[in-house]
């Protein structure tokens, strides 16, 4: 077990080596540069900064030279946009910003889901079933970029229950809105993966084993049916626990949250090289974590599997 | 001559096949299956219900998608509802522009979308899952891990690069989606290939001469069709769903064409300002072909997934 | 009057008790207003601030951070016209080259170090420095400091620009050519001072709010990076007992539509307004919807290189496209903010600029048309032969409303193809900075308030000017335009030839679409740079 974790870390160095090269190398052929701008800089303005940040080097060089200080100093170079902070800075702060609404719409998400599809599946063409089904479809069909002016509009303007926006070091009143706005797509989808799966269970010769020995309904639930159900949705979760990280870019944009999903797209548009290739590296390593923890939690869940 | 002897054979092959016939009965039981799907039926006929609307629709348009109402622009809130009248059925865009003609036209976009995007995951990550399976070994080691490795690059990233590198146009959007989307697809048919190569009836094909190209089509590919179909069938509603993404991002196609979530996105901005039906319409589409497309792929499944029978 | 009212006061409080400071608040000093108890001021960006560096900075947001936390040698009032900041006055030589300025005394840093004029000459050698590599190291050439360009381009060391501190608190500044604007220069953020000793403590981290030391109005206290930044009352600011608004919160909204939201649940002061809902606003908030006249115009130009379509190169095709623009659809229907329609490049709002009579501001739409047609056909192109070319504009909505529009004009009236093509910001720079367009959007808006800010990009040895428009006449104009002592003629002649050659297509000029509380008082509506300081703010009790 912990020599297969320390293989597949080591593996993810490599993986990561690739990532940041290709990364590096896409976001030069992009056309235009971080100080191409409206009002052209003077060329020997240009040069100043092209050899500050040294930009005036061969590509090779300028990647030779990014890698070699981030293993040795720890230091993923400046911001070219913001010159106030350097990338470690934008994503100490954007971060901890993005992971806390993350994990909370995570586990909403999860939680919640959960609860609905196990609820629709014990009570299998009731008016649950059709509640948790219609709300988990309709949940999953809207983009989920319209939730953002929906609930500004409803909780900020017309009920003036909640700040429509900011994040005040994340008292609950702010993390609302962006909590849901996030969770409820995924929440649909955990919930009709769970339900499916729960019949499916259910139907399986060893829950009607245990329901015909006369063990009560709970208990075959819980103690029998819930770890087997639970499987699908294992292998669903990790991709979520990462996209909503990484593809909360619109919670960034409406709530004014400071997390780090806009400073991602927006330093890929503004052409800000080292913070883009910076939050890559976050997000690549955090999807390799991601993808060993989910392969753990299967193994757990699952005891055929052995590692 | 040389080409009834080719015929004839191939008859030979058919009732020889026993898999060939049993596949087909296969796929009869699962076009019944499909068929007793109340959900999935009533999908199809909406769908395409849909599809003959945007077919048809433009017939009955007074205004086309970019043509701009000069009269009633500048009041799009007094003017601009929807109405029979004026024959904007379905109101006028915030720049005057007819939401009918422009609903048809971003539906047509996002049906396309959907399709195509995920017909590319099909073609790109069936062969390359076949090849990976089918060969093994070392290919497969090194197919397989870099596969690994792009599935580490965060999708935003892959899709914002590629639109911003190579321009906005549909081609682009097209390889921008199968690009991200093929990945997954390919560990399944790589999975179900490694299944499925140490069969019976493939060893008997070996055996009987048949060259591996020969055994890769006839054989390998039929029987990968029902797990590919499936999952296509839900890639379509994801494409249009990341679609709709690019779009809120303002990476979209280029007008005067528009997609669903163009329209979306644009209509959401405007919905406190009195101009609700520029959401309503598009939102309405949208919605109707993400639902339809989950259910058809849902009865897809259960037709066609062994597991649930 | 105003300044000695202010001083007056002043000197009143200075002898009051702190209570009694307090007290005085009550009411506005000169307007009698009611203030409010709160006196906090909240509005929106659209953006994070690129930094709040002063000789770094090279954004609009920024640089109104940076006016409030620090205070340059002279400043500007709600007319836009100079009032002394740091130096009470200058005096210019006879050979207008040599500028003195006189620094105030009681000026000090918010740590409580006097300002010196060695601030200022560190500042600016700092903004030259190839070192520090600032951006706007071109405002600095631009200034005609003496040695500017060497230092710049690498040729002298810092310490050779010609700037000096004569004593604490005189500051000498030499130039290469006289510049008759130079004295509104000091109103730029990039030759505000900088507090040597924190700048040498901190290295780039000077700026964070733990650090920084700032002699304006305003110290910063806290910064969310795409979320807020919060500036609040520096008491040691020498004109403090003056400053009314105590606390300043720029909060980062990237979506208009949200913004307004905020704005009308109360969170926002000012936020701007989304096009086209200006008429509804102020229908519904006649006190709180303001529009008034800015420093920017918004225009098509023809690629007229060797690259641009052969088509462009006829006179007659580029007056029949300008001609058939309907600026009024697209100011009243669109924009809808009270934006002026365009028939010159430089907006009237420019001081010292009077736009010429051209023909085509005079006639009326139809009768344009109907000329456009009759250009075009002149040109050999009609129905049998339509003009066909790409418009190119950066992905965003406002944009693609007036591209779309005028590719409708031009299709219904003259029968034009126009495809439009909308590009990612940075693509869309490089591309029309390669002449790699046929015809495609631009803007400007001036760096100060002269019409050479607009005029000088359609020099043919211009850096900006990509559509790459040469004519002798009009280079000739604007040289002349630099020594001359009456450039207003120049400047109508400029825009002459311009009307007549019609090398860009310009739509309109912009305006300020603000959503403004009733209760912010003094907002300088006048000052058509936007230069605005909060420290002549006030919030009025409701």
């Amino acid at each position: 077990m912990t020599a297969y974790i320390i293989r597949r870390l080591l593996i993810a160095i490599p993986t990561l080596l690739l990532l940041v090269v290709a990364s590096f190398f896409l976001m030069h052929t992009a056309p235009g540069g971080p100080f191409t701008s409206e009002r052209p800089l003077p060329p020997e303005v240009l040069a100043n900064i092209e050899a500050r940040y040294g930009l005036d080097q061969p590509l090779w060089k300028q990647l030779w030279d990014y890698l070699t200080n981030i293993v040795l100093h720890f230091d993923f170079g400046p911001s070219f946009r913001f010159k106030d902070r350097d990338v470690n800075d934008i994503i100490a702060q954007g971060f901890p910003i993005s992971l806390t609404y993350g994990s909370l719409a995570f586990i909403a998400a999860s939680v919640v889901g959960i609860s609905l599809g196990v609820a629709a599946a014990i009570r299998h063409n009731t008016w649950i079933d059709y509640f948790a089904v219609s709300l988990g479809i309709a949940a999953q069909a809207l983009p989920n970029f319209i939730m953002g002016p929906i609930l500004i509009l409803t909780f900020t303007l017309w009920l003036g229950w909640l700040p429509g926006g900011g994040w005040n070091g994340g008292q609950w009143q702010y993390l609302v809105m962006p909590v849901i706005a996030l969770s409820t797509s995924y929440m649909g989808n955990i919930a009709r993966i769970t339900r499916s799966s729960m019949l499916e269970v259910m139907n399986s010769n060893f829950i009607r084993t245990a329901r015909a020995k006369g063990l009560p309904a709970r208990t075959v639930i819980w103690r029998h049916a819930l770890k087997p159900t639970l499987l699908p949705v294992i292998s669903y979760l990790g991709p979520v626990f990462v996209y909503v990280l990484t593809g909360s870019v619109f919670v960034d944009l409406y709530f004014s949250t400071g997390g780090l999903g806009q400073s991602y797209v927006s330093s890929a548009l503004t052409r800000d090289y080292a913070v883009l290739l910076g939050v890559t590296i976050l997000y690549g390593g955090l999807t390799v974590v991601v993808n060993l923890a989910t392969d753990l939690a299967y193994a757990w869940f699952d005891p055929k599997i052995r590692y | 001559m040389f080409g009834k002897s080719e015929r004839a054979e191939e008859l030979a092959a058919d009732i020889t096949d026993f898999t060939a016939v049993r596949g087909r009965s296969l796929w009869r039981d699962a076009m019944d299956r499909f068929l007793r799907n109340k959900a999935a039926m009533a999908s199809v006929v909406v769908l395409g219900l849909i599809v003959l609307f945007v077919l048809i629709g433009p017939l009955f348009a007074q205004w086309s998608n970019e043509e701009i109402d000069w009269n009633r622009m500048g009041d799009i809130r007094g003017q601009g509802m929807p109405s029979i009248e004026t024959g904007h059925y379905f109101g006028l865009d915030d720049l005057g522009r007819d939401l009918y003609s422009r609903v048809i036209q971003a539906t047509r976009t996002s049906l396309l979308v959907g399709l195509i995007g995920a017909a590319m995951a099909l073609v790109v990550g069936t062969a390359y899952g076949v090849i990976a399976g089918f060969y093994g070994g070392r290919l497969d080691s090194i197919m397989m891990r870099f596969v690994d490795i792009l599935l580490a690059i965060p999708l935003t990233l892959v899709l914002i690069l590629i639109l911003v590198i190579a321009g906005r146009s549909f081609t682009t959007l097209f390889i921008a989606l199968g690009a991200v989307s093929w990945l997954t697809m390919s560990r399944i048919v790589r999975g179900q290939t490694l299944t499925l190569k140490t069969r019976e009836f493939i060893e008997a094909a070996r055996a009987g001469g048949v060259s591996e190209p020969g055994i890769i089509f006839r054989h390998i590919l039929p029987n990968l069709m029902g797990v590919v179909i499936v999952y296509a069938s839900l890639l379509v509603p994801e494409m249009i769903l990341a679609e709709s993404f690019i779009s809120f991002l303002g990476l979209g196609i280029s007008e005067p064409m528009t997609s669903l979530g163009r329209l979306i996105a644009e209509g959401a901005g405007t919905m406190a300002y009195g101009t609700l039906w520029q959401l309503l319409f598009p939102l309405f589409f949208y919605v109707t072909i993400i639902i339809t497309m989950f259910f058809i792929g849902d009865g897809l499944r259960d037709a066609l997934d062994p597991k649930d029978r | 009057m105003r300044t000695f009212t202010r001083a007056t006061l002043s000197a009143l409080l200075s002898t009051s008790i702190l209570a009694g400071a307090a007290l005085a608040q009550d009411t506005h000093p000169e307007t009698g207003e009611p203030l409010a108890a709160d006196q906090t001021f909240t509005y929106r960006v659209l953006d994070e601030h690129s930094s709040v560096d002063p000789q770094v900075v090279e954004d609009v947001s920024g640089s109104e951070i940076v006016r409030d936390l620090f205070e340059g040698l002279m400043n500007q009032d709600e007319d836009g016209e100079l009032v002394p900041g740091v130096a009470t006055g200058y005096e210019v030589s006879d050979d207008k080259l040599t500028y003195t300025f006189t620094l105030r005394p009681e000026a000090v840093w918010s740590n409580g170090d006097p300002v010196t004029a060695n601030d200022f000459v560190f500042a600016w050698r700092r903004a030259a420095d190839p070192a520090l590599a600032s951006p706007y190291q071109w405002f600095i050439e631009l200034m005609s400091l003496e040695n500017a360009s060497e230092i710049v381009a690498g040729d002298m060391a810092p310490e050779e620009l010609g700037v000096t501190a004569i004593d604490d608190h005189t500051l000498e500044v030499r130039l290469t050519s006289p510049l008759p604007y130079f004295p509104f220069m000091t109103t730029h953020a990039t030759t505000f001072p900088a507090p040597q000793s924190v700048v040498e403590e901190f290295g780039a981290n000077w700026t964070k709010p733990e650090n920084i030391v700032s002699n304006g109005a305003y110290v910063l206290t806290e910064h969310l990076p795409n979320e807020r930044s919060v500036r609040e009352r520096n008491e040691m600011y020498w004109d403090n007992d003056n400053t009314i608004i105590d606390k300043v919160v720029a909060l980062v909204i990237n979506d208009e539509n949200v913004a307004l939201t905020r704005y009308m649940a109360g969170e926002l002061d000012r936020t701007e307004v989304p096009a086209g809902q200006f008429p509804r606003l102020s229908e519904e908030y006649p006190d709180e919807a303001i529009s008034f006249p800015r420093l920017c115009n918004y225009y098509y130009t023809f690629n007229l290189s060797d690259s641009g379509p052969e088509a462009f190169k006829d006179v007659n095709v580029r007056k029949a496209l300008a001609l058939a623009v309907d600026r009024k659809i697209i100011v009243e229907n669109i924009l809808a903010g009270g934006q002026p329609e365009a028939y010159t490049f430089t907006p009237a709002a420019v001081a010292g600029f009077e736009p010429p009579a051209t023909e085509m501001a005079g006639m009326s739409q139809a009768d344009r048309d109907a000329m456009a047609l009759e250009l075009l056909a002149e040109a050999g192109y009609g129905p049998d032969n339509p003009l066909s070319f790409e418009m190119v504009y950066n992905t965003s909505e406002a944009h693609q409303k007036v591209a779309v529009a005028l590719s409708q004009m031009w299709k219904q009236k003259l029968g034009v193809d126009a495809q439009l093509a909308n590009m990612e910001w940075k693509v869309f720079l490089e591309e029309r900075g390669n002449q790699n367009f046929e015809l495609a959007r631009g803007a400007w808006c001036g760096d100060y308030n002269e019409a050479s800010t607009f005029l000088d990009l359609l020099d043919s040895a211009s850096g900006y000017n990509d559509g790459k428009y040469a004519n002798e006449a009009y280079d000739k104009l604007l040289e002349d335009a630099k020594t001359a002592d009456d450039t207003t003629p120049l400047y109508t002649e400029a825009e002459q030839i311009l009307a007549a050659e019609m090398p860009v297509i310009p739509i309109y000029h912009y305006a300020g679409v603000y959503m403004m509380d009733s209760d912010v008082g003094n907002w300088p509506v006048n000052n058509v740079e936007q230069n605005w300081y909060s420290k002549n703010l006030y919030k009025i009790a409701e």
